[in-house]
């Protein structure tokens, strides 16, 4: 614990997140209506989007399986039995008057997830942060006060987002700073897509955050007063408006002062936040059950079979890369960032049979063309197959790993089949030894001096020639055979 | 004009089927005797063109041999929070004025798959929130047997549009007596199903763990044809029941000979009129002759029935109607702000019954008082229903009087609330514990309907309607009708 990034000066910072999180179904939470994004403002609506008098919600079974599988990925209790309550309140883009969400009964509560953050001399340490709990609710629409948006004046209401089925997953108060906020964030949103629940597409606002920090002297048993952080849309935002808050708070404090209870709003222009509302006039939501729906009754068999059908866990998968394909810590972790990366590994070593030379080209060359196009590997045109067959010329010295790099790039492009496009390019390599002998020739003709050092026993020179003869035959030459005709006419 | 006022839809089929009658002839025979009627304000909306088509299309099918089912062509009302597509839909609100519905409710679908033709939308209690039907900005409805009394409510206009002899068959909701206590007070049949027993989707919610739909009839035979036309499962509605339904019609032609109907010690001690529990006597006395067996029965929790059931309907309330904002249909008041255009769409828009409960419900709900009153009404809930079913262990169905007086004067009531909320005294229980109940008329007490209630086991509606169809075999009360004199006078 000690090695966490933790100084604040004389204030040990406790954060809490929770994070709202559109699960990846066809239709809305209640009602037949699909999920789309993009759509004609209400045009995704169905009556009870609406909140037409007379609806009733049904529940899209679906999200129960997506939440299910949610809360297993992150260890938690499944409960066989919870409750749909209403969230009372007025806003124009809630249009019964009222969030179905659960309270009292959540759906599942104590899990965890283990995280690495970076410590104060930048070692990563591993931290368990607790989850409280993960409950079901229906999303909010949206309130669009920009005339330019909405195409005229006034206030307009978007009910296409509203019923979507979120998760509200809300963690302990275990992180200690803005970093492991930031990893946690991250770790949740890859375990999310990993396992299929959600596209937690940031910018379709798919994943939320909300963050809840307070200052404590260090040692104090008891957390300091805290507030609430709204709406952090991206990773950056998380940790510059927990910085900005935690920098205003121990102002604070240091001061005198008392840290008064609210919700904050964080301004990026200003880099700073500022109080949206605070806690003493809070809303009474007057939550109570959902009398158009029965409990949420959970089979233990159902959980059983979510279970079964959970792809294998990040944790899991990056054991396995170690353990059967002898890959170390570091590499397996990174070929384990998301399940399509690891999928596509897996299915590359398995058709190259040579797991450790597919994690090289996968980290070395793969992973960098991805970094340069800012896209995931099954959004591009490359297949497991095509990068073993690539792998595969390489090894049987048909070409050479020079000539065979820069083709990568290409297949992610392409798609082309690899052996052809070595023939197009007429990247064979060199192996005609008549051809190797001529050239190592006239390179050894060109450098006698060079020759005189080799043969005057300093082996460096030689790949110096060996350089001069690549060259000559633009990288295509079969390395081990130059090796071979150079030794054998110096030793001449 | 088509044969007797007050025939019932059973009398109706006969004639259809006799080719003595067309539908459109019953149904323009409604809609003029709805317009007649009109000083009675039991109806809020007429559909006569949708209607003419309707009955035309039915006489068509009867003429191919091929009607829908034995209600296809019969003129039937819905209650003005039932949404049909393409209609309006009020609820007596002046806050959905102009509301059209988009969408058809499940109900409505039935009764129109059962070629039924709604030929109008009756009066009621503003949101169904009363037991006079005067609550309504429409105006009050009036009883036909005296209008200078309420026919009961909320489904008043229902009640009074069979009273009538308008339509022989209307329907309406219950959520604390809605049906059976109108119909107690009107002299006809009333029915509320098990809760669950018929969709709620497309019934505009009061309180939506005690709402269900049900049948006005003259006859409990009409009411069992009515209730098999709409109950079933809805996979639209999560509360809605998937047990089978039987045929209602068919288990109606037994006898009573060896049941036991239980009657609660606490519903037969004071507070009702001497004259409605004389009748309600001679009621179960003639069951008796029937050969029925009676025995006393308890139910402890009685007396906490209406607080509990004031506190849980209000609740549900508060919440049901928070989406009548002005924000998406129905009337909007302009404002400068979102919080006053709030404020003054709902200020304006609600009326004084509706506005008392939703700040009841909302006060009941409200943090620190939410253990104290709602948690601890749904406590004594679960031991309302107890009482229920420990009852039930011993008799198979229970008499009780529906309302405690008959009729009351308009305006009687309407300036003490509370003594409005003991009109239902009686019939709240089984909403609060899911069980069925009927009204059947027994009597008369000064020269108005005096209703006998029964309460049957949950899903079982056929003996009720079984001992109701016995009892109305033996007796002649709804056979007797208003004089509408107030008619000429209109």
């Amino acid at each position: 614990m000690s090695a966490r990034l933790q100084a604040r000066g004389d204030y040990e910072v406790v954060i809490g997140l929770e994070v709202h999180v559109h699960m990846r179904t066809a239709s809305k939470l209640f009602s037949p209506a699909p999920v789309r994004y993009g759509e004609l403002p209400n045009h995704a609506t169905h009556p009870l989007d609406l909140g037409m008098p007379g609806v009733l919600p049904v529940l899209n079974r679906r999200a129960v399986e997506l939440g299910v599988r949610a809360a297993l990925a992150t260890h938690c209790k499944v409960h066989s039995r919870s409750i749909f309550a209403r969230k009372n309140y007025f806003y124009p883009d809630l249009p019964k008057g009222y969030q179905i969400s659960q309270y009292e009964e959540p759906l599942a509560t104590e899990g965890w997830l283990e995280i690495e953050a970076p410590s104060a001399d930048g070692t990563p340490h591993t931290v368990r942060v607790g989850l409280t709990r993960i409950h079901i609710e229906e999303d909010a629409g949206k309130s669009i006060h920009d005339a330019a948006i909405a195409g005229s004046a006034g206030s307009h209401v978007d009910l296409n987002r509203a019923g979507v089925p979120l998760l509200e997953i809300v963690s302990e108060p275990d992180l200690r700073s803005p970093e492991e906020a930031a990893a946690y964030l991250r770790k949740l949103r890859a375990l999310l897509r990993w396992a299929d629940v959600s596209d937690a597409d940031m910018e379709k606002g798919q994943f939320r955050c909300d963050a809840n920090v307070s200052l404590r002297r260090h040692g104090a048993a008891q957390l300091g007063t805290r507030t609430e952080l709204k709406n952090l849309n991206s990773f950056r935002f998380v940790e510059e408006a927990l910085y900005a808050e935690i920098a205003r708070q121990a102002a604070l404090l240091d001061g005198g002062g008392r840290v008064v209870q609210a919700t904050m709003h964080y301004d990026p222009v200003r880099r700073a936040t500022r109080v949206m509302r605070l806690k003493e006039n809070a809303d009474d939501y007057r939550y109570f059950p959902d009398p158009d729906l029965v409990p949420l009754v959970i089979a233990e068999s159902e959980i059983d079979a979510v279970r079964r059908a959970l792809p294998e866990l990040p944790e899991d998968r990056r054991a396995r890369f170690e353990s059967e394909h002898a890959l170390s810590g570091y590499d397996a972790r990174l070929l384990t960032e998301s399940r399509a990366l690891a999928d596509f590994y897996e299915a590359a070593a398995i058709r190259s049979g040579q797991p450790k030379v597919v994690a090289n080209w996968m980290l070395r060359d793969v992973l960098a063309e991805l970094k340069e196009r800012d896209c995931e590997i099954d959004a591009t045109q490359l297949t497991p197959d095509a990068l073993a067959k690539l792998i595969a010329l390489v090894e049987d010295g048909r070409v050479t790993a020079a000539s065979a790099r820069p083709l990568v790039a290409v297949l992610i492009e392409r798609g082309v089949d690899p052996e052809t496009l070595v023939r197009e390019r007429g990247l064979e390599a060199v192996s005609d030894t008549g051809l190797l002998e001529a050239a190592a020739d006239e390179v050894i003709a060109a450098h006698p001096e060079v020759v005189a050092q080799i043969r005057g026993g300093d082996a460096r020179g030689l790949n110096f020639l060996m350089g001069q003869l690549m060259k000559r035959t633009e990288g295509k030459a079969n390395p081990k055979a130059v090796r071979e005709i150079l030794a054998r006419k110096l030793a001449g | 004009m088509a044969g007797d006022r007050f025939a019932t839809a059973a009398q109706m089929r006969a004639d259809l089927d006799a080719r003595r009658v067309a539908s459109a002839t019953l149904v323009e025979t409604a809609l003029a005797r709805a317009e007649a009627a009109a000083g009675l304000g039991a109806f809020v909306h007429l559909q006569p063109e949708r209607a003419r088509t309707d009955a035309r299309e039915a006489d068509v099918r009867r003429a191919r041999g091929d009607p829908r089912s034995r209600l296809d062509g019969i003129p039937v009302a819905i209650k003005d929070l039932m949404v049909q597509e393409g209609e309006p839909c009020t609820c007596a609100s002046r806050i959905l004025e102009g509301f059209v519905a988009p969408y058809q409710g499940t109900v409505v679908a039935k009764l129109r798959a059962a070629g039924a033709v709604i030929v109008g939308r009756t009066n009621m209690d503003e949101f169904a929130m009363g037991s006079s039907t005067e609550h309504s900005v429409y105006g009050a409805a009036r009883n036909p047997w005296d209008p200078t009394r309420t026919p009961g409510g909320s489904s008043g206009g229902s009640a009074a549009a069979v009273a009538a002899g308008i339509v022989p068959i209307a329907f309406g909701s219950d959520t604390g007596g809605s049906i059976r206590q109108p119909a107690s007070h009107c002299g006809v049949v009333g029915m509320k199903p098990t809760y669950g027993r018929v969709s709620r989707y497309g019934l505009v919610a009061f309180a939506s763990s005690l709402d269900q739909i049900g049948p006005f009839a003259h006859t409990a035979g009409d009411c069992a044809l009515a209730l098999a036309a709409i109950a079933g499962h809805d996979p639209a509605d999560s509360t809605s029941l998937p047990e089978p339904v039987p045929d209602f019609a068919a288990a109606q032609r037994g006898d009573v000979a060896g049941l036991v109907v239980g009657l609660p010690r606490e519903y037969f001690a004071e507070g009702a009129d001497p004259e409605v529990l004389a009748r309600v006597r001679e009621a179960v006395a003639e069951l008796e002759r029937a050969g029925a067996k009676t025995r006393e029965v308890t139910l402890p929790h009685a007396p906490y029935a209406i607080a509990t059931y004031y506190l849980i309907a209000t609740a549900e309330a508060s919440s049901n109607l928070a989406r009548y904002d002005g924000v998406r249909f129905g009337r909007r008041a302009e404002a400068d702000s979102l919080g006053e255009m709030y404020r003054r769409t709902r200020s304006e828009g609600f009326g004084a019954e509706v506005k008392r409960r939703i700040l009841l419900g909302t006060y009941v709900l409200s943090a620190g008082y939410y253990d104290a009153y709602y948690r601890k009404a749904m406590q004594v809930r679960t031991l309302l229903r107890r009482d229920f079913e420990q009852a039930f262990g011993a008799c198979d169905l229970i008499a009780t009087p529906t309302a405690p007086e008959v009729a009351f004067r308009i305006g009687e009531k309407t300036a003490d609330p509370l003594k409005m909320y003991l009109s239902d005294i009686y019939t709240v229980s089984a909403n609060l514990a899911g069980i069925p109940g009927l009204s059947v008329p027994c009597g008369f007490a000064n020269g108005l309907p005096v209703g006998l209630q029964l309460l049957g086991r949950a899903l079982d509606e056929a003996t009720l309607l079984r001992v109701a169809d016995a009892y109305q075999r033996r007796t002649a009360w709804h056979e007797q009708h208003p004089a509408l004199d107030w008619e000429r006078a209109k």
